[in-house]
């Protein structure tokens, strides 16, 4: 009896995610991913400039529908993402082992954290409003309410180092209070960006919501730091690029969230996240008969 | 409910005697020097600046050019006072402080509300009774957070910035000041304020306040000048945070220079105001709101209700109504309390009214004003509305900063939100509608930061006042305000 051949394995390709969709760059360019040991990985896309504002295209026409939605409804789609991140542990461990060269119990332990920092947001997306809005009590007849509403779009640059569990923590936080994202992925290990992106796809959240790039930050930071459609700029993963990127943004006056210390195991990080990404609008009307 | 008719004014306007405000209440000294480390000491630049009465062009007084050394000098005294007595200083006596601030403002509320007519040229009405008042409210507000701030929703230990650098415009000069300086010493940080070119005055006189009320000194400090010491002053090293209320060319400048510093930034900026009026609108109250929308303070607010939007249906009613309302506006000398439209604050600011006008009739809107008298010396400009506005002219896009409305028609909701939300601002927006419903959905999905509805320019201490997109980041006033002195 002849040998059955070994199975050869099917790999995966990892592709952009764009207005719902998984495109190669519109480039045609990839760039070969390593494990913290050098072995190499994958070949992921290396979005250009063209992808950049394909990206914000999308999450502008996004924003609407998804800042419209109720919060509650937002936060049970937040949740969904943690159900289906669940289902796909192995996956993501196995990811974030061969990305940040640890072992199999931490980095179950960082899927957890991932997984957990999804519900948490869920459950902050109809609470925001309490804690950071309400009356005003004005001299005058009137009713004077303020409230949080989302930025817009906000383009987001993902830590370096933490590809999932920081990935998570940078993302959720803008798009629970019904913010877009174009999200620039860890340089050097986006595998883990792509696998949230095909959760994200499978959790009810509307395409356009959250745009992942991966590529080159130096490529892709700047037209997005300057595009006149992005309304605030999330710089955590800027590194060297921080002081120019924030220059540019101050073309069109973007909120920018500048890089600062940042603890990802934190359980509880807080509102620290959302309220840049929030503006407070006042409503009058007079009271009387 | 009956209507106001106005009619047409077949015998001319209404004479009114002259009712002038006395101008003897203010003592005006020929000459002022900088205002640092609790005394008015002299500048080492050799320059300075006139400061004229835009109503007659006389001068009103000569005031310090502050150069990069006094500039220095006054960070000094800042921070020296930030570590030796300010931070230290249990909240509840900073209060005190604040308290007696307000208290003084009221006080010499009638001298201040003169001054200000003097040198910025609006009507002593509104400085009396919005300016003034206002100024001393904010004090007052603030004073008691300075010993509340953990409950302010921030945190459980807030804590202050250090020294910050304060950049106003002049169209509420001592409002401006004010709505600066209140909420930064509340929060524990000591301040170097640059009052506009134009407008120096009440804040010098502000400065012999925070004498009279025993402010150690250094905790505020006053270094006028026009747009270089502007520069120097937010510039400055030691400004651990930069707040500026101007055009929006500026503080694109200003986030630019501050990028990569760490250094805390707050803007409040230009904007183009959309005023929708719905045809069902308590017409009324809609007439006089369009009118406060544009030309309270002869339309130098950011926050103007610059770009009147109708519902087509109503636009034939309701634009002759607004022009006979128009028609009862009394132009002239700002002291003159039965004065609605002052004189504008500066020769440039004429200029510019003028060109963007200009603009707008060659672009093929038409521009009508009432038949009014404009005095002989000073800087004037009627007030102006243009119909058969399109959005791509200049006058529905730039912000004119003076009493030029510019009326577009809508047919729908929808297209009434499209056409406010079509412009780079995000400050301010009206909404006229006796329908609740239509008038919460309209107010949701405007993207402006203050939204009057059935009212307009309303300000008040404890609601906060801030833009969206290019109208700048940060609140003014309220608990939301006090996040831009904390840390």
């Amino acid at each position: 009896m002849a040998d059955t051949p070994a199975r050869i394995a099917v790999r995966r390709t990892y592709k952009l995610y764009i207005g719902g969709a998984f495109p190669r760059s519109e480039s045609g360019r990839s760039y070969p991913v390593t494990s913290s040991r050098g072995t190499h990985l994958a070949n992921a896309a290396r979005a250009s400039r063209k992808d950049v504002r394909d990206a914000v295209v999308a999450a502008r026409k996004a924003f609407p529908g998804w800042s419209g939605r109720t919060a509650y409804n937002r936060g049970q789609i937040l949740y969904r993402v943690a159900e289906m991140m669940e289902g796909r542990r192995a996956q993501f461990a196995a990811e974030v082992m061969a990305a940040e060269g640890i072992g199999r119990p931490r980095a179950d332990a960082v899927v957890s954290a991932a997984i957990d920092r999804w519900v948490y947001y869920a459950g902050w997306a109809d609470k925001i409003t309490h804690v950071l809005g309400g009356a005003n009590p004005v001299s005058g007849p009137y009713l004077n309410l303020s409230e949080p509403e989302p930025t817009g779009v906000v383009g987001v640059l993902a830590p370096a180092g933490s590809p999932l569990l920081g990935l998570v923590s940078v993302l959720a936080p803008v798009i629970t209070t019904g913010n877009t994202a174009v999200v620039l992925a860890d340089e050097h290990a986006p595998l883990p960006a792509i696998t949230l992106a095909e959760a994200l796809a499978t959790s009810d959240l509307p395409p356009g919501v959250a745009n992942i790039l991966t590529g080159h930050l130096t490529e892709l930071a700047p037209p997005l730091a300057a595009h006149a459609d992005v309304n605030a700029l999330d710089l955590t993963g800027a590194g060297d690029l921080s002081r120019a990127l924030e220059e540019s943004a101050a073309g069109t006056l973007k909120r920018v969230l500048r890089p600062g210390p940042a603890d990802w195991t934190d359980p509880d990080p807080g509102t620290a996240r959302m309220r840049p990404f929030l503006e407070i609008k006042t409503v009058w009307h007079p009271t009387g008969t | 409910m009956t209507t106001l008719e106005y009619g047409p004014l077949d015998d001319g306007p209404l004479e009114y005697a002259p009712a002038p405000e006395a101008r003897s209440i203010v003592a005006i000294r020929p000459s002022y020097d900088l205002f640092i480390d609790g005394e008015f000491t002299e500048a080492k630049s050799e320059e300075r600046i006139v400061t004229v009465n835009p109503a007659d062009e006389q001068p009103l007084a000569e005031v310090a050019a502050a150069g990069e050394a006094d500039v220095d000098r006054a960070f000094t005294a800042a921070r020296r006072a930030y570590e030796g007595v300010w931070s230290r200083l249990p909240g509840a006596e900073r209060g005190k402080y604040l308290f007696r601030i307000a208290r003084i403002i009221q006080e010499r509320a009638r001298e201040l509300a003169v001054l200000e007519s003097l040198d910025n040229g609006k009507p002593i009405k509104e400085t009396r009774d919005v300016d003034v008042p206002l100024a001393a409210a904010h004090f007052f507000y603030h004073a008691g957070w300075a010993d509340k701030l953990a409950h302010a929703g921030l945190g459980p230990s807030p804590r202050p910035l250090g020294v910050v650098a304060q950049v106003i415009p002049w169209n509420f000069p001592l409002l401006m000041l004010a709505w600066k300086i209140a909420p930064a010493l509340a929060c524990g940080n000591t301040v170097v304020l640059k009052p506009a070119e134009t407008t120096p005055l009440t804040a010098l006189v502000f400065a012999e306040i925070c004498q009279e009320a025993d402010l150690p000194p250094g905790v505020v400090n006053i270094v006028t000048g026009a747009g270089d010491t502007g520069r120097a002053v937010v510039a400055h090293p030691e400004a651990d945070k930069i707040a500026f209320t101007g055009s929006t060319e500026v503080g694109r400048e200003i986030a630019r220079a501050v990028a990569g510093t760490g250094r805390r930034l707050t803007l409040e900026l230009g904007g183009k105001g959309a005023n929708i009026v719905y045809d069902d609108a308590p017409l009324d109250q809609a007439v006089e709101g369009i009118v406060t929308g544009i030309f309270f303070n002869q339309g130098h607010v950011c926050c103007a209700g610059s770009r009147l939007l109708v519902q087509e249906s109503l636009a034939e009613e309701l634009l002759p109504r607004l022009r006979a309302r128009i028609e009862r506006l009394r132009l002239g000398d700002p002291l003159d309390k039965n004065t609605d439209i002052g004189a504008i604050n500066s020769a440039a600011q004429l200029a510019r009214i003028r060109e963007l006008a200009e603009a707008g009739a060659n672009e093929g809107a038409e521009p009508w004003s009432p038949a009014c008298a404009i005095p002989e010396r000073g800087y004037w400009y009627p007030p102006t509305v243009f119909t058969g506005v399109a959005q791509s002219h200049r006058i529905a896009r730039e912000e004119i900063f003076g009493p030029v409305l510019s009326v577009l028609t809508f047919r729908t909701p929808e297209e009434a939100v499209t056409k406010a939300n079509n412009t780079p601002y995000g400050l301010s927006a009206g909404v006229w509608t006796e329908k609740g419903s239509r008038m919460l959905w309209t107010a949701a999905r405007l993207r402006a930061g203050v939204v009057w509805c059935n009212t307009f320019n309303q300000f008040d201490p404890a609601s906060p006042f801030g833009g969206y997109k290019e109208s700048g980041y940060g609140r003014e006033g309220g608990r939301h305000g006090l996040e831009a002195y904390l840390g």
